[in-house]
């Protein structure tokens, strides 16, 4: 599905990322797990096509999408739900749903089944979306990344400073989506979340992959999470 | 009857100002809130839309409506060319660095200006309006006699210069749906607001950039048709517009279409009114004086919003 092969990147001339590679697969979840600054999110990115890369190769499916430029990597079914959200805060709820559809190619049945999954939101649709609550933000945000009808997601931090039930949303979202055979690659801090989430979990250390395990080796060998979170 | 009638002259007059300067700065206004690029060749585009309806209209001949709507069509086109090209050829190169881009179209200026120079000359030529007849205007006033109809009472204005107001105002509202009832339009807000989220979702930010670079500089060459036919076409009279564009955006609140309009309405009217009472000098000090204010008390502007 993706392959993420050697990369190298960063900003400007600061090199964040050295050789990275992951593999996310159809109908799973991979977890990156990693300290901060270790370069989770410059990974997310990198595969967005949002930073330049200065060696390695992503592959979608056998297409080098790292070959494209950055605006046409959403239309190959790339949903991206960036940290913080960075939603069009001016702009109302439809229009940001709207944003998504156009990136995917998508219509109006595309429109509908993403607001099925959010009731919420299909309230609010003339709502301007700087001013929902963080919850419906983060709705909107997953929902802007799902009228691309992703084969392959990718979440940065979905469930930050979000309250429990909101969480659980999130989560159910991502079971979902796996079950429908997307791949999703999940930035995530809290381990407990990531446990019950995630099919594999890849290590990421100073711009390096590192191990990669499932949850059920994770929860016998405690040793792995101190090594590269240190908690 | 002194003052009154004087007022409404004035008025008029700071109307058909306002409404040109309203184009003129939302296309300067247009290109920093997406662009983030100050735009200080911006007048010359407004010097080239001038010149490019006197080249049509003298190309053309005839009844001078048809040169005049020919202009209408093609000096904001030209214009709208040639500011992609810059866009492609200059902007893009220095990655539209904040700085690097005022040096560059500091640059342009001149160039722009220079081939004016050279090509179509130092003389101030007149484009004909399509149609000029005047209109007398009424004026009552309470007399030693009651009410008195004074009608003509010796000033009027002309048909032409309505028809540049009623333009205008159908431009910005054209404009106006554009920006918010397009898909371009969405496009082009969804860029303003978040770059690098819009890349992310397939938004094509170059393509972007250097069409919102040309729909700015048509805008300020259809402005300059408007104008022309009431102030001869000059390779220097890009100076003014751009001064008072800047002066509307600042007080406006940069990047925000409804501050720049209002800010437009303000400084185009009170440059009329001090123009005609006073003196044109004047006006421009206060003006100026006013973006001090602005910079020194609100410096997000009318309608600008603080970053956060």
């Amino acid at each position: 599905m993706l392959e993420v092969q050697d990369i190298e990147a960063g900003y400007g001339p600061v090199r964040v990322l050295h050789g990275l590679s992951l593999e996310a697969r159809a109908g799973e979840v991979l977890c990156l797990l990693g300290r901060n600054g270790a370069g989770k999110t410059t990974t997310l990115k990198a595969i967005m096509g949002l930073l330049p890369l200065t060696a390695g190769r992503i592959l979608l499916d056998g297409t080098e999408i790292s070959a494209l430029p950055a605006h046409r990597i959403a239309r190959q079914g790339v949903g991206y739900v960036p940290q913080g959200r960075r939603l069009f805060s001016e702009l109302t709820v439809a229009e940001n749903i709207e944003i998504g559809l156009m990136a995917g190619g998508k219509d109006a049945g595309t429109r509908d089944r993403v607001l099925d999954m959010f009731p919420r939101l299909r309230e609010r649709l003339a709502q301007r979306a700087g001013t929902l609550s963080g919850g419906e933000q983060q709705m909107l945000a997953t929902a802007r990344a799902l009228a691309v009808e992703p084969r392959l997601l990718l979440l940065d931090e979905p469930t930050e400073g979000l309250q429990p039930s909101m969480i659980d949303l999130i989560r159910e979202t991502v079971v979902t989506l796996r079950a429908k055979g997307v791949a999703i690659v999940l930035v995530e801090q809290r381990i407990d979340a990531v446990l019950a989430l995630a099919d594999r979990v890849t290590f990421i250390e100073n711009g390096n992959s590192r191990e990669t395990v499932t949850p059920s080796e994770l929860k016998s060998d405690r040793a792995l999470i101190h090594k590269y979170v240190g908690v | 009857m002194e003052f009154g009638p004087h007022l409404v002259l004035a008025i008029l007059e700071g109307a058909v100002g306002a409404a040109v300067l309203a184009l003129t700065a939302l296309g300067l206004s247009l290109v920093f809130g997406v662009m983030r690029v100050v735009n200080v060749a911006h007048g010359e585009f407004f010097m080239l839309g001038a010149v490019m309806a006197w080249f049509v209209a003298a190309a053309i001949g005839g009844h001078p409506a048809v040169g005049f709507i020919a202009a209408l069509v093609i000096a904001p086109l030209v214009a709208g060319v040639i500011a992609m090209a810059a866009d492609w050829l200059v902007l893009k190169r220095v990655n539209y660095d904040p700085e690097a881009t005022i040096v560059a179209t500091i640059g342009l200026l001149y160039i722009m200006q220079q081939s004016a120079l050279m090509l179509y000359g130092p003389e101030a030529r007149p484009v004909e309006a399509p149609f000029n007849s005047r209109i007398a205007l009424p004026w009552v006033e309470w007399g030693e006699a009651g009410l008195q109809l004074y009608y003509p009472w010796g000033f009027g204005t002309t048909s032409y210069k309505l028809f540049v107001i009623v333009a205008a105002v159908v431009l910005l509202l054209a404009f106006w749906a554009f920006l918010s009832r397009t898909r371009f339009g969405l496009v082009m807000r969804a860029t303003q607001l978040d770059r690098e989220t819009a890349l992310a979702f397939g938004i094509p930010v170059e393509t972007v950039y250097a069409l919102v670079f040309g729909l700015g500089a048509a805008l300020a060459a259809l402005a300059a048709v408007l104008i022309v036919p009431i102030q001869q076409a000059h390779y220097l009279m890009g100076g003014d517009p751009l001064l008072l564009s800047f002066i509307v955006v600042i007080i406006g609140g940069l990047g925000s279409i409804r501050g720049t309009i209002v800010a437009a309405l303000l400084i185009g009217m009170s440059d009329g009114v001090i123009s005609v009472f006073f003196s044109p000098t004047l006006a421009k000090i206060l003006a100026t004086l006013l973006v001090a204010l602005v910079l020194v008390f609100r410096p997000q502007g009318l309608y600008g919003k603080t970053a956060t």
